[in-house]
This record gives structure tokens, sequence and C-alpha cells, in this order.
């Protein structure tokens, strides 16, 4: 135990832990929308994300920009970003998109039990990751430097640089915007009817094929934008990162409450800390055991996770 | 019709499963026979074809398909055929694999394990079944110590490379203060080991990472390396994670120079990191510059597979060709072989080999290089004084 370590830098572990819980956040929220709406856990999700990090990195190729290029300049670096969280979004909605045409409408349409469809989640996973792990000869793809890391402000003596300020601004806005949506829109009501009971929003006019479709979409969109800021905080991608990755955001799901928006967000950002302060405390080795240990004892309080389940709930 | 068509597709499936079955019992009762003919020999590579790690598995699979190659050219009538075994780099899937060449009789030798950590999962069952496996690259000192009687190295060990990494952090880069992170591998805990142990008192701090792809986001280790304001870091593991560690830190804005072992020599680790950030970086391998080995394996090696030979392209190369020169001398059967290997010498393209008792390479035979990253390439820095 090495509470010197963790103290004495307690402000830089909690802003990089924030960080990286923003990411596993927005993932998650592919994870909770799909359980929420289909009581269907996405294991393919995973891939999802990968889709939309290797897309933003082709796309920035495509511009010009290799693993060793450093851009310059306000306007066009505002401009990459952009496009690369466009493409990056395309791809992965694309993504999500096909998974649920090919490995999961054909099973609802067949009323298959919930066993077969995470059978064909995984498999899917496993096929779409191993293609991008063939297309990329099993090597890393490295991600250009769009954001000069430089330090830009400093509370209670932690550093906040550039590239923490634009994943944690970024991941919150995209949050607010989602939850928004959820709740105002005419789409959002039909999602949360569908979620509450399918077959009563049938009846009453839903199209539950449709709000399916948009769920995914929305789940890949978030999930795509996490590539793209995954890419930039860590700045090189292999084929395989997206299984673990995509086990964490559903660990945060799950401690914020899965098929809870904002639990999400709070699972999120509460599991990147967790794991960066034990990582501070026991070493490195020790923080995914962290955070499943504060996963099992939070659950056995609090069974249905920090906030509960909600999306189908009256209330909303 | 559906309904028909399914049972007609299923009874084809299951009566090709049972000839199937019915030939391969016929091919393993007739290998007796046929054992006496040598042409039908095979040798296995046996490391990570796929997985995180892969990348130095291919290098090696490329080498002896090389080797393989060169050889069935010149013996067009008694060639001989490679087995890839894909082990992912993964203990816990060796010994299933290890027991799959087994069981093929025709399997007279093995190229591999690769890694230290599936090496000390297979060997057992390779030992046991009288097996010859040379590899090319595991590096773990205590491998030499299980008295494994089919087993051969023809690389130096990390005795001889971790204290050579510690030789040039102290002489070269002059580092006072050192960062040692490991990946918790057989083979990354090992070589960092040796390096405390000889830098001692210069070693500032350290923290065990997560290998195999399991962790890309080092920002708690980095923030450690920061704070203890080390000039030098040394990392014991495989380059997937190094390059990510590399990059981080370079993000971060530390400056301290990188050392790593072969494990991380290859340029994946300068596509992982980027260039700018691997600039400087050392590494050290017991394996001869390509400029030294003399020949024309590079240039043969680039024609057959398109990319330039990778670290232990080599080692693999000699290893496969050693297999190859024992079965070419009519050791068809694994007890020749094994006998053949144990009294082998000569040169190859990485080194002279000559092994002792144990099956590790003769300390003689045993040359430590640093390497540097410059301009986007791993050239050769200088040759390591032997301390042993």
């Amino acid at each position: 135990m090495d509470f010197n370590a963790l103290f004495s830098d307690f402000g830089g572990y909690t802003i990089t832990g924030l960080t990286v819980g923003a990411i596993y956040a927005l993932v998650a929220l592919g994870y909770t929308l799909v359980y929420g709406v289909l009581r269907l856990i996405n294991f393919a999700h995973s891939e999802v994300f990968i889709a939309g990090a290797f897309a933003a990195i082709w796309g920035w190729a495509a511009l010009g920009l290799d693993g060793n290029s450093v851009a310059s300049g306000f306007g066009s670096i505002m401009l990459y970003l952009l496009v690369g969280a466009l493409i990056a979004a395309v791809a992965s909605a694309g993504t999500a998109t096909v998974i649920e045409r090919v490995a999961y409408r054909p099973l609802r349409k067949r009323n298959a039990p919930p066993l077969a469809f995470l059978i064909t989640a995984i498999g899917a996973s496993i096929a779409i990751a191993e293609a991008f792990g063939i297309y990329t000869r099993r090597r890393p793809v490295g991600a250009p430097t769009l954001v000069k890391n430089d330090v830009l402000f400093t509370v209670f003596g932690a550093e906040v640089t550039v590239v923490q300020l634009l994943i944690l601004g970024s991941a919150l806005a995209m949050m607010v915007a989602l939850d928004l949506f959820i709740n105002r829109s005419r789409t959002g009501r039909g999602i949360r009817a569908v979620a509450q009971d399918a077959n009563t929003a049938a009846l009453m006019g839903i199209n539950k094929d449709r709000i399916i479709l948009v769920v995914f979409v929305i789940g890949g969109v978030m999930a795509g934008v996490a590539g793209m800021l995954y890419d930039i905080r860590i700045g090189t991608l292999t084929y395989s990162v997206g299984f673990l990755l995509g086990l964490k955001a559903f660990t945060a799901a799950v401690l914020g409450g899965i098929g809870n928006l904002r639990g999400a967000l709070v699972g999120g950002l509460l599991l990147g800390l967790v794991e960066n302060y034990a990582s501070a405390l026991f070493g490195s080795n020790w923080k995914d055991l962290a955070a499943f240990v504060v996963l099992v004892v939070l659950l056995m309080f609090r069974p249905t996770g920090l906030l509960g389940e909600s999306l189908g709930r009256a209330r909303a | 019709m559906r309904q028909k068509l399914v049972r007609l597709v299923g009874g084809v499936a299951i009566a090709a499963l049972a000839l199937g079955g019915a030939a391969a019992c016929k091919s393993d009762s007739g290998s007796d026979e046929a054992s006496g003919g040598a042409c039908d020999a095979k040798i296995a590579f046996f490391g990570a074809l796929t997985g995180p790690n892969a990348a130095l598995g291919i290098n090696e699979n490329n080498g002896v398909k090389l080797a393989l190659d060169k050889y069935n050219k010149e013996n067009a009538d008694c060639q001989v055929t490679l087995v890839p075994l894909d082990s992912q780099g993964s203990p816990d899937q060796a010994p299933g694999l290890a027991q799959q060449a087994i069981d093929d009789e025709k399997i007279l030798g093995i190229v591999g394990p690769a890694f230290s950590g599936e090496s000390e999962a297979a060997n057992p069952l390779f030992n046991e079944a009288g097996l010859v496996a040379v590899t090319p690259s595991a590096t773990r000192p205590s491998l030499n110590e299980q008295g494994w009687k089919n087993w051969f190295r023809v690389v130096g060990n990390d005795l001889y490379q971790g204290p050579a990494a510690a030789w040039y952090i102290e002489n070269e880069l002059k580092a006072e203060k050192v960062f040692v992170i490991d990946d918790q591998s057989a083979y990354g805990a090992g070589l960092a080991d040796e390096v405390k142990k000889v830098l001692g008192a210069k070693v500032v701090g350290s923290d065990k990472v997560q290998g195999d792809g399991k962790q890309s986001d080092f920002s708690a280790t980095v923030t450690q390396v920061k704070s203890s304001g080390a000039t030098a870091v040394y990392y014991g593991g495989y380059y997937p994670e190094a390059g990510l560690i590399r990059k981080q830190l370079t993000g971060a804005g530390v400056t301290a120079t990188l050392v790593a072992g072969d494990g991380t020599n290859d340029a994946a680790y300068i596509e992982g990191a980027g260039a700018a950030a691997a600039e400087g970086s050392i590494l050290t391998c017991p394996c001869m510059p390509a400029a030294e080995t003399g020949g024309t394996f590079e240039e043969d090696y680039k024609a057959l597979h398109g990319v330039d030979a990778g670290t232990y392209s080599d080692t693999a190369f000699d290893a496969a060709n050693i297999l190859l020169q024992g079965i070419k001398a009519g050791n068809t059967d694994r007890t020749k072989l094994l006998e053949f290997v144990k009294g082998y010498t000569g040169q190859g393209v990485a080194a002279n080999y000559k092994f002792g008792a144990n099956g590790d390479l003769d300390p003689e035979s045993v040359r430590v290089f640093a390497y540097v990253v410059k301009d986007g390439k791993i050239v050769p820095a200088k040759e390591i004084p032997k301390s042993w």
C-alpha cells in the first residue's frame, strides 16, 4: 500500500481517472440503451467502439495525417476533430446497424431464446475483431497527434491538460444531449415507450423495429465518438483492445444501474476513479481486481446498481 | 421441402464426419509402416500467430518458412512440411497444442515455443514424449534449470540481456534515477528483476502493468514515473505495451529514455509509439545486426515474404535449419533427431551454435547488442561488452 504515491498526487490521479471514466461512460451508454429497450446485453458493442476508433484513424490518414503527424492551428485542429468524430460516429452507427440486422433481428423474428442472442453477439464480436486484426496484420496503428498535451490550468495541485478537458467536455456534452433527446423528443418518447412495454407501444402505433434500430444507432454514435476520443488519448490502436474496454464499459453500466442513462455516466466516472486510485495504492496490476471488488460489494447492497434501472420506469 | 433439405444436408455432414474419422484412424494405424520413409516428415512452429503479441511469432514463423522453402527446393524429392501451431502466446493454450503436436507422429521436431510462459507449460509434455524443441526466443533464464532433456535454446537468455541493459543504462545513458516497469510475464518480470538487481539503489520506483493486450491506459504508471524524476525507464515486456507506454510518457511530457529488451525490438514498437516518441529508445537483443549475419538471409527473406526480416526471424531460421540438417542426415525419428541436436555445432546466420548440457546456448556463443531507434528505424548502436 503506497498511500504516499496516492496522496502526493491525488489531483492528478483524479483527473486522469475521470478522463478514462468519461470514455467508459460513453461506451456504457450503448450497453445501457440496448438493455433498457431489449433486455439484451449487446456483447458486440465493444466492436462497435473499435470500428469507430479505426475509422477515425483511417479518416485522418485519408486527410494526410499518419501516426507521426502533428496538427497545428486552432481552426484546422477543430476541423480534424469534427471530421474524425463524424467519420467515427458514422462507422460505429453503421457497424451497430449491421450487427442488429444480421445478428439480432432474424433471431427476434423467430422468437429465439435469450441465450441465442448472447451467442450471436459473441460470434459477431469475434468476427469483427478478427477482421480488423487480419486487415491491420495484428499490428498497432498509430493516431496522429491532433491535440498537444499542454497543461491548461491547475486545480488543487492537479494539472489539467487540453486532451483531458476535451475528452471530459465532449463526453459530458454528448450525454446531456442524449438525455434531452430521450426525455424531450418524440423519438425519445417512443424509445421510453418500447422500453416500458414493447407490445403495448406497438399497439399505440410505434414502429418497434424502427425504435430498436434508432437505439442501436444512438449507441453506435456514442461509441464512435468514444473511439475517436480513445485515439486521441491513447494515441495507438490495436484490434484487440475492444474486448477489455467493452467489458469495463459494461461493468460501468451495471455499476450505475443498467438501463439507466445517468447511471452509465456515474458508473463510468466512478469506475475510472476507482481503477486509477487502486493503481496508485496497490500498483497497476491490481486495478482490475479493485474495480470488480467495488462492483461486487456495491451490488451486494444495491442489486440494481447505484441509480437503479430506469429507462422503462413510469416516471420518465 | 425445407425440412427434407435440412435432413439431407445433416446426413451428408454426418457421413462426412464418419468418413473423416475413419480416415484419421487409418492414418494413425498406418504410421508404423510409413515411419521408415522420411519423406513425409514434418516440423512444427509453436508460437503466437494471432493475439496481441503475434508480430514476434509471425516473424519467427516466416523465418521457419524460409528455411523450409530453401530445403524443399534443394530436396524436391523428399520434402518436409511445416505445421504452424498458433498458441496466441498463451500458457493456457500451450498444453493442448503440445499434445496435438505429440499425437502427430510425423512431427519430428518443434521450433519454439516462442515465449517463456508457454515454454514452461508445453515443454514438460514434449520432454516426456522425447520430442525435440528448439526455441528461438524464450529467454527466461530458469528455463534451463527444469531438467528437460528435449529442450534447446539458440538465443542468449535474460541473464546476459538484463545485466547488459543495466550496463547500458549506467555507462552509456549515465542515468542516476531509473524507473522499472514489467508486464508480470515470465519473460518481462524475469528481465526486470535482473535489471533491478544490477542497478540497485539507482532504481527509484517500479510498477507492474498487465501485458497480453489487457491494458492500454497507463496513466497511473505515467504519473508515478513523472513524480519519480527518473531519467531512464526500463520496461520488461513486449512491444504492444511498450509502444503505448512510450507514447503516453511522451504525451505527458516525460523525456526519460525508454530501455527495453528483445520482446520490444520490433518495428511494431515504433508503429505503436509513433516515430517521434520512439526516437532514441534503446532496445537490447541477443541477436546480431542484419549487416553482421552474412549470407543472403535478409534478401531471401524479403523476396519470400515481401517485408523485412524482424526480430527473431534469424534465430527461427537457424533453429529450423538445425532440425532440417538432422532430418537430411537421416535422423528420421524423434529419438535420433534429439540426439543429433544435442551434439550439433555449427554457424548459423545469428550466431555460432553450441549447446551446453542443460540445452542452453554456450556462453561463448552469446553476444548482446544494443539497438537504438533513429529516424523511425531500429539501427544497431553497439555491442555490449561481455561481462560473463
